[in-house]
């Protein structure tokens, strides 16, 4: 019995220290594939990778074709959008529409401008979340519930609500009565006036920002970066409340022990906020930069409202602005048959132009917007 | 007598402790708390406010004292407000269903191990960086996508469409392939019409992909592990295990699809306000407007109110320990 278990175990035929080869009887090989191809499970493989890759390019393909489309019409005259044989690649090949907006659309200044804009914002709203959402997740304190409720208020209320009051909130900006007290209007808080007149302490005809000063009143933040900035401040810009719950979300999912062992070591509240658990959650920051970055840059209400088309004069040229037709397009091919698609087309070249920074951005940011969903752990509770 | 002492004294450390946090918490969320007292309470304040009011001829405000609801007597009897809500508010019951079933399953697709993986990510989120704001603008008097394709699709299809720029598959064959299987004509419209707001649907699915993926991320793999040893298929897989844990972020994804599609610029009622605003003869157009969008806030916010409190009771938790 034990004899021939001997005899029919695999014999060794190379035996060292680091690799063994044995040769024992295998099923022979048309038997193996057999096995390996022709079962119900592979089939089953086959089939559902191929409908997923089908599936994925399918809703690939819809959601990059707008973008094909745009940019093949970015390179059309008027002409190929009449020619029936024309599709997505242009008879006549021309960078015109291009050279057009860059030139008399002023696109690089626009472009500088809201570069400086959305930098800036992207910036203080990233920080200013991220504060609120660490101070929502970890801290227990009476009316946190209160405030938490008040984040996803902002975020639920519709913004075109509030365009009236928001207008006229900015276009005489006054916190509790103070600008028109400093300008010699009196104090006058909640409709009640407390102080009919008070010592005139900003001189009237200074320059610069006060300047801006209504007479009795607050100040005027039209054509000016400051909303922007204001609203970005105390986390109220748009879609802020996304970005604290987003953010709440993944602190919550940071382990208590980390900052305990820390405040145990001496480490106060600000170090260890700024220490531990700032560099801990770089991807969740690069994410929300990229949102507010990305959806500041294409924002056309909360430019619209306070920096308006006539701004331009003013050398507040944003990268709304940019998407009308060129004069001297207009001139040459109003006439032409095409021109309604042509219009359009140019509006959306424009469109590319004004998106394409962000592309090149996205390319590299991408990486670190799944990490940083994958790492947030978002949970409903 | 000694003993007593000692205890009272711990306890005050502890309280000291938790109240130096309980600072630390609201210096933390101080920006936000000085922000929404001082600037947004007061403009969310005065729009309200603005609804009550009379507009005079200078062009200043009076609160309009005797007949508050003015405007709003106007917005449900002088308008056409009531019947666009009706059919916003329907549009949003026959959106968000399929906003929901295409996110949760592009996401469980891109949650699997697979050639390719980051790159279909990145084209997926492409739409939340890219198409909002400007480009929404743009493309909401984008004619051309609809004539490039309608050349092929139009003849069967109609380019009347208007929420859907592309019409990539003609609906007629949907509903001929489902014409046979005798399943109802209801069901059959709303496939049909889903695939031809597909665009649409992937455009505004991004967030809610995100959200869902994360959500798919968090789930113990041990769990797939072990009813895998206990024979379950991946049907039974994803109805027995994905599902009930994905359900916390359904409801999130749910509420979310809710307040951005309501939100969004896009919305028919919220186009109406803004018509109803440019378009209006009345000094008090723009003041009816604004109350028309309270009007509008407050039903789709009881609609989450009555949504979430039925749904959280399927939702189901993982009790951590």
């Amino acid at each position: 019995m034990n004899a021939q278990n001997i005899d029919n175990r695999p014999k060794e035929l190379k035996n060292n220290k680091r690799k063994i080869r044995v040769e024992f009887e295998r099923a022979p090989l048309k038997e193996r594939l057999k096995a390996k191809f022709l079962s119900m499970y592979f089939v089953k493989k086959v089939v559902w990778y191929i409908f997923r890759l089908v599936l994925l390019i399918g809703v690939s393909y819809i959601v990059l074709f707008p973008f094909f489309s745009k940019i093949a019409g970015s390179f059309m005259l008027p002409d190929d959008f009449v020619d029936a044989t024309v599709r997505l690649i242009p008879k006549k090949f021309s960078t015109d529409t291009y050279s057009a907006i860059w030139k008399e659309n002023s696109y690089f200044e626009a472009f500088s401008n809201t570069l400086f804009l959305s930098a800036t914002c992207a910036i203080i709203q990233t920080f200013i979340c991220c504060f609120v959402a660490y101070g929502l997740a970890k801290f227990k304190f009476k009316g946190r519930g209160l405030v938490f409720i008040a984040v996803i208020f902002t975020l639920a209320i519709p913004h075109k609500t509030l365009e009236f009051s928001m207008f006229s909130k900015f276009i005489d900006f006054d916190v509790l009565g103070i600008f028109k007290f400093l300008n010699g209007g009196g104090w006058e808080i909640f409709g009640k006036t407390i102080i009919k007149e008070s010592p005139d302490i900003i001189p009237s005809a200074a320059s610069g920002f006060w300047s801006k000063i209504h007479e009795g009143g607050g100040i005027s933040m039209r054509n000016t970066y400051w909303p922007f900035v204001i609203l970005s401040l105390g986390g109220l810009a748009f879609k802020n409340g996304l970005y604290i719950f987003m953010l709440r979300q993944f602190f919550k999912g940071v382990p208590d022990e980390l900052e305990e062992s820390a405040y145990i070591d001496g480490s106060g509240i600000m170090r260890t906020f700024f220490t531990i658990i700032l560099p801990l959650s770089i991807p969740m920051l690069i994410t929300v930069f990229l949102f507010s970055f990305s959806w500041q840059w294409t924002d056309t209400f909360y430019t619209g409202l306070f920096v308006p088309d006539s701004s331009r004069k003013e050398g507040l040229m944003l990268l709304k602005d940019v998407a009308t037709i060129p004069g001297t397009l207009e001139a040459q091919y109003s006439t032409h048959e095409g021109y309604n698609m042509f219009s359009t087309a140019v509006k959306n070249t424009a469109g590319i132009m004004i998106i394409a920074p962000l592309v090149v951005m996205y390319l590299f940011c991408q990486r670190y917007l799944v990490q940083g969903i994958e790492r947030s752990g978002l949970t409903a509770d | 007598m000694t003993k007593d002492i000692k205890i009272k004294s711990v306890r005050k450390k502890i309280a000291s402790l938790d109240k130096r946090k309980a600072r630390g918490g609201w210096l933390f969320v101080l920006p936000f708390i000085i922000g929404f007292a001082l600037i947004y309470l007061p403009i969310v304040v005065d729009s309200i406010y603005y609804t009550f009011c009379n507009v005079k001829i200078g062009g200043a405000t009076e609160f309009a004292k005797g007949e508050m609801f003015v405007n709003y007597k106007a917005v449900f009897t002088g308008s056409d407000f009531v019947e666009t809500l009706i059919k916003g508010l329907t549009n949003m019951l026959f959106e968000i269903p399929m906003i929901l079933m295409f996110s949760l399953f592009m996401a469980v697709l891109l949650n699997q191990k697979m050639a390719g993986r980051a790159a279909f990510r990145a084209i997926f989120f492409i739409p939340v960086i890219l198409s909002t704001g400007i480009m929404e603008t743009i493309g909401q008097s984008d004619i051309l996508l609809e004539t490039m394709e309608g050349a092929e699709g139009g003849v069967e299809g109609g380019a009347s469409e208007e929420s859907s720029s592309s019409q990539i598959v003609s609906s007629m064959d949907v509903e001929n392939l489902f014409a046979n299987m005798s399943v109802g004509q209801g069901l059959v419209e709303y496939v049909a019409q889903a695939i031809n707001n597909i665009y649409d649907i992937a455009n505004r699915s991004g967030v809610q992909m995100l959200i869902f993926l994360s959500g798919l991320q968090s789930i113990s793999p041990a769990i797939y592990e072990s009813v895998q040893i206990d024979g379950a298929s991946a049907w039974e897989t994803f109805w027995k295990i994905t599902f009930p844990m994905i359900s916390p972020m359904i409801l999130v994804n749910a509420i979310y699809t809710i307040i951005d599609s309501f939100t969004a610029g896009s919305n028919v009622v919220m186009r109406y306000i803004d018509q109803y605003k440019a378009e209006s003869s009345e000094i008090n157009g723009e003041i009816i407007a604004s109350a028309m969008a309270w009007v509008y806030f407050l039903i789709v916010l009881a609609i989450v109110g009555i949504f979430a409190a039925i749904f959280s009771a399927f939702v189901f938790y993982q009790k951590k320990d």
